[in-house]
């Protein structure tokens, strides 16, 4: 069954704690990966590959590119797992 | 008729190894007074503070030599017992002559048995790999490996996602047969593989291009798909990664070497991490690296150390090997 938004961030929060050491609670909807929580290209690549084992979404680094924020990375994960 | 074979040895083992750097130091800052860079975002980005670069007039083979003397020498033969010279490069000077030949010249080997090959960053252990059937099927004697580039005469120094990160240098073998009955082969069987779908993630595309590289598809590339290689490559030896001493990796990326690390479960290894003043040095890599921790006495005698090469092609290997 798929996994509810607030699900998903609460994954992906553990994610990027456990890949960038920002802590879970900062990971919230409106934050740029880049600008607010200060992650690199090849982290975000981490927290795609990462984000697959957790929640078996495919992030391609097309896609990935076009991921700025918190709230979009959610979306992607939860439109794929619900068409999926 | 049947034909005869060859004898063989039991098995293969490196009797020493050497490494040459050039003298010259460019460090990060240097770098970020040419291009849009900094010593901060080069450190957390690949790892590297410094590389050395060859001189104008310093050649592939003049490295290539360097190191493959220094080998040989420490291994305590002499050239005329050296009857195959492999040189690993991706940078060579000219399609041909070959590197192999020149240094086994240039180093007092007569007549051996010389020619290069290109895998890449993978190249020195596909060379290794080749050197130990040839003493074990008994094409060999006794073969010099070297790992060796220039790979600043491909770089685009204008370009900062690669010029920070190549640089150049050598690292040497020397391979031999396994001659007391009560000891084990050195160097155990390799894992090795490539795709090429993925040939444009790494490459210098013609003799008028640079190297170009897909860092983020590289990066996911070498932290998702590599470590189930490396333990493949103690299962196959026979050696749990917990008893390994050391982990030499091809020196790519830092960040790239302690994701795999820490995949592998080998928590005594030293992890090699010479790229913070060697920079990505490819085929040059993982000898040169080696060499340095064994003079500095990091790893002893005896001691089992996981090599693993990856790179354009793309290409990789791994392989367990006895410290000599």
């Amino acid at each position: 069954m798929a996994m509810t938004e607030p699900e998903i961030l609460a994954g992906l929060g553990e994610i990027v704690d456990e890949v960038a050491g920002v802590p879970a609670d900062q990971v919230t909807l409106e934050k740029s990966f880049v600008d607010d929580l200060d992650i690199d290209s090849l982290s975000m690549v981490e927290i795609a590959v990462a984000a697959q084992d957790k929640f078996g979404v495919e992030i391609p680094d097309d896609q990935l590119k076009n991921l700025k924020t918190v709230q979009d990375v959610v979306n992607y994960v939860h439109t794929a797992e619900v068409s999926a | 008729m049947l034909m005869r074979l060859a004898e063989g040895a039991a098995g293969a083992r490196i009797l020493a190894f050497g490494g040459y750097q050039p003298a010259r130091v460019l460090t990060n800052d240097e770098l970020a007074t040419t291009i849009d860079t900094s010593d901060e975002w080069i450190r957390s980005r690949v790892g590297i503070a410094s590389r050395r670069i060859a001189g104008p007039d310093e050649s592939l083979a003049d490295m290539a030599t360097a190191a493959g003397g220094k080998a040989v020498a420490a291994s305590g033969l002499s050239p005329a017992d050296v009857d195959l010279v492999i040189v690993a490069t991706c940078t060579p000077e000219a399609p041909i002559p070959n590197t192999a030949a020149t240094v086994a010249t240039r180093l007092g080997i007569s007549a051996p048995g010389a020619f290069d090959v290109n895998a890449a960053c993978a190249g020195f252990c596909y060379a290794l790999s080749v050197a130990s059937d040839a003493v074990r099927a008994g094409s060999a004697r006794n073969v010099l490996v070297i790992g060796a580039e220039k790979l600043s005469q491909w770089v685009d120094w204008t370009d900062r996602s690669t010029a920070i990160i190549f640089a150049d240098g050598a690292g040497a073998a020397v391979v031999g047969p396994v001659t007391d009955p009560d000891e084990g082969p050195g160097i155990g069987p390799v894992v090795w593989g490539s795709d090429g779908g993925m040939a444009d993630k790494i490459a210098i595309k013609d003799r008028d291009s640079f190297i170009v590289q897909e860092g983020q598809a590289v990066f996911r590339w070498a932290t998702t798909a590599l470590h189930p290689v490396a333990k493949l490559a103690c299962e196959r030896a026979g050696v749990d990664p917990a008893d390994l001493a050391a982990f030499v990796p091809h020196q790519a990326n830092l960040r790239i070497i302690e994701g795999i690390a820490r995949k592998i479960g080998a928590p005594q290894a030293l992890v090699a991490d010479d790229i913070v003043t060697a920079g990505n040095t490819s085929s040059a890599s993982i000898p040169l690296a080696l060499s340095k921790m064994i003079e500095r006495g990091e790893i002893g005698s005896g001691a089992a150390v996981l090599l693993l090469g990856f790179g354009a092609g793309i290409c990789y290997a791994g392989q367990v090997i006895t410290v000599p």
